[in-house]
């Protein structure tokens, strides 16, 4: 029997059966970015896997590549030091909500705004999965979590917003749903040159969908598949309302970090020859 | 009230007794249910209180340290990687003289990420100028709770209570839960006299230089020092309140002891077996529990040692490039003594790994035994 391709960027002697629980979107989130690396013509070596602290951030540990599984919030500082270190490879960030935008939040604005070159995967579930489904910045008014038992009183983040606004020249979203819509959107975010996000709704059944009733992972997937609008058929704005809007929010061109790094070395450079 | 509670719930319950009136914190195993508890008093009215869940734990102390100046008491709890990014908020508390509550529940620091205890978190912040009081049982973790607050206050120092990951913070044991009166006799209101004030405008945390600096750290030395007596006093009226007290250390059959060892934690409810069993084969063997770690006893240390022919030290934390931290802090106390006891340091349970009644028995046996011993460290159980 051939080996899925897939196998080859999985450490499957050492590191399976998963933590993951039962129906938890996270898997699907690897499956599609294991892909996506796979149909961009990259090798196990052209790539390092960067992750912070949390259940989304175990990824790593799954992938055979060089992976860098660091400190919660750090995860885009620890994949700026891989970049500028070997600009050649594909850095791959993959986290979740409370990792980059509540105690790494600051890193993810600023790194957006440096455009460095580098895909980030944010799942997003909602919740602080692996601390046992706390409110998280993107946890929306009036859910419930473990910190919030009569309701969440704070407003959420829109994470793909916030790229937008700080700089970032991609941004996508998709669900655990719509698995191969995400795997292009994943695709197209590492052939991007510069800051690239995708933003994964994902279902935490165990935790966040428990805690808001909304039933079982099937449950919850189907929501997605309901409650979702492509941003290519929207005519009116209306028709958004109270959807997620899936597909490429932005992207635009911008010069990367690093290119104009080198590009001020050069000006520099040939300025010493006037002298 | 008697309640079967864990360790992290004492906490909260013990936070909710003191009436603590904003609690910042963030999510970390195994601190979590701490917070998730006071969230819940808070959100539903039995407390009267502000929680915010911030976005990381240096903001929960930044919090912490402004609601304190402001004149609200204040609280929080976290472990391990939360605490260490705290680190410049827990000068900040120090400096600014709030005195802010925090329970550290002791957890190893990664990598290798790991979740279970080791005292290598708090002990990373010992020079910090917190009150630092390790606890071995959650009735005692509840009962320090409270204290924490009347110490805090009093001398205007923060203070961090400890206790062991999952050892005593997810395991469940009976504790009695004082009534609120009883509580509010022993703590009064909070007041700062010089909190933030609209009507009496102050600036905090102003430019110091070099003729006010080293005074303000002399203030801070000497607050510990007072601290002494003033934790020994809390201590001996929470008795007369509730009718349970700690010390600053606690001796166990050490009057007539040879040999003396010293834990801190929960391995001092192991130790305590192992003495008995000893004592009953007739060996004199004793055991110090290092309750009160900063402000050092030193006094009552060294009573109590010195005594000793011989002195054992358990250390779960390791500071690299030296030795077991606790060891360390022994043999400068009993340093200077005529005949001071030999201080046998033993390094253990790291990273949550078992200590059980024989590696405590064999660490006794090993110290009545040798005459000197044979590394400066002894690291036991390491498997290499
Ligand atoms: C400094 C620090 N604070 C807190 C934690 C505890 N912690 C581990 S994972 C996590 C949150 C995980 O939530 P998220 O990033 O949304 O990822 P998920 O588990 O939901 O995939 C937290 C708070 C930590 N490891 N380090």
């Amino acid at each position: 029997m051939k080996i899925p391709e897939i196998f080859e960027f999985i450490r499957v002697d050492e590191r399976l059966p998963h933590i993951l629980c039962p129906g938890c979107g996270i898997g699907s989130a690897m499956n599609a970015m294991v892909r996506a690396i796979i149909e961009s013509g990259l090798k196990n070596d052209d790539v390092c896997v960067v992750s912070g602290i949390g259940c989304s951030s175990r990824i790593p540990g799954y992938i055979d590549a060089d992976t860098f599984h660091t400190l919660h919030g750090r995860a885009i500082p620890s994949a700026t030091g891989v970049k500028l270190a070997h600009p050649e490879l594909e850095v791959i960030v993959i986290a979740g909500d409370g990792d980059l935008l509540a105690i790494g939040g600051n890193h993810f604005i600023h790194a957006a705004r440096r455009n460095l070159d580098m895909t980030v995967i944010l799942i997003n579930n909602f919740n602080y999965g692996m601390t046992g489904g706390q409110a998280s910045p993107t946890t929306p008014q009036g859910k419930y979590a473990k910190t919030a038992p009569y309701g969440w009183t704070e407003r959420n983040f829109d994470a793909c917003a916030i790229a937008q606004a700080s700089g970032a020249v991609f941004v996508a979203r998709s669900t655990t749903y719509h698995v191969t819509h995400l795997r292009t959107l994943i695709k197209q975010a590492i052939k991007k040159k510069g800051f690239a996000l995708v933003e994964v709704i994902s279902q935490c059944p165990t935790l966040y969908g428990r805690l808001n009733r909304m039933g079982d992972a099937v449950k919850m997937l189907e929501y997605f598949r309901d409650n979702t609008i492509s941003i290519s058929q929207i005519k009116d704005p209306k028709e958004a309302e109270g959807k997620i809007v899936i597909g490429v929010l932005h992207d635009v061109e911008a010069p990367e970090y690093y290119e104009t790094y080198k590009e001020i070395i050069r000006r520099a450079q040939a300025q010493k020859h006037h002298v | 009230m008697k309640k079967v509670v864990t360790g992290n719930h004492a906490v909260s319950y013990g936070v909710k007794l003191a009436r603590a009136q904003v609690i910042a914190a963030y999510p970390i195993t195994p601190q979590t249910q701490v917070v998730e508890l006071l969230s819940e008093f808070c959100a539903s009215g039995k407390l009267n209180a502000k929680f915010i869940k911030v976005e990381s734990e240096h903001s929960a102390m930044a919090a912490c340290i402004a609601a304190s100046a402001s004149g609200a008491r204040a609280f929080t709890a976290t472990s391990a990687h939360g605490l260490a990014l705290m680190h410049e908020m827990l000068h900040w508390a120090v400096g600014a003289r709030t005195p802010v509550v925090m329970a550290n529940i002791n957890r190893a620091m990664g990598p290798g990420w790991s979740v279970w205890t080791d005292q290598n978190d708090s002990l990373a912040q010992r020079d910090v100028g917190w009150i630092q009081i390790y606890c071995e049982s959650n009735q005692e973790v509840l009962d320090t709770t409270i204290q924490a607050f009347k110490i805090a206050e009093r001398v205007l120092l923060p203070v961090m209570l400890i206790l062991d990951a999952f050892v005593l913070s997810h395991t469940s044991e009976p504790v009695d839960i004082p009534d609120q009166e009883q509580v509010d006799e022993f703590l009064p209101p909070y007041n700062l006299k010089t909190k933030l004030d609209v009507n009496n405008p102050r600036a905090y945390g102003g430019l110091t230089n070099p003729d006010h600096y080293f005074e303000l750290r002399y203030k801070i030395q000497k607050a510990h020092t007072e601290a002494l007596a003033v934790i020994k006093e809390i201590d001996e009226e929470y008795k007369k309140h509730f009718g349970r007290q700690y010390g600053l250390v606690e001796p166990y059959r050490c009057d007539d002891a040879k040999v003396i060892l010293v834990t801190s934690g929960t391995i001092t409810s192991t130790a305590r077996l192992v003495i008995d069993e000893m004592r009953d084969e007739g060996r004199k063997v004793g055991l110090l529990k290092y309750r009160v770690f900063r402000p050092t006893p030193r006094e009552i240390l060294r009573d109590i040692l010195y005594r000793a022919q011989k002195v054992c030290v358990i250390d779960r934390n390791i500071s690299f490039g030296h030795g077991g931290i606790f060891a360390q802090e022994i043999k400068s106390v009993l340093y200077g003594l005529p005949a001071s006891p030999p201080v046998y340091s033993f390094i253990i349970g790291l990273g949550g790994r078992d200590v059980t009644p024989k590696d405590i028995r064999e660490i006794i046996e090993y110290t009545y035994k040798e005459e000197t011993p044979a590394e400066p460290v002894i690291y036991r159980g390491v498997r290499l």
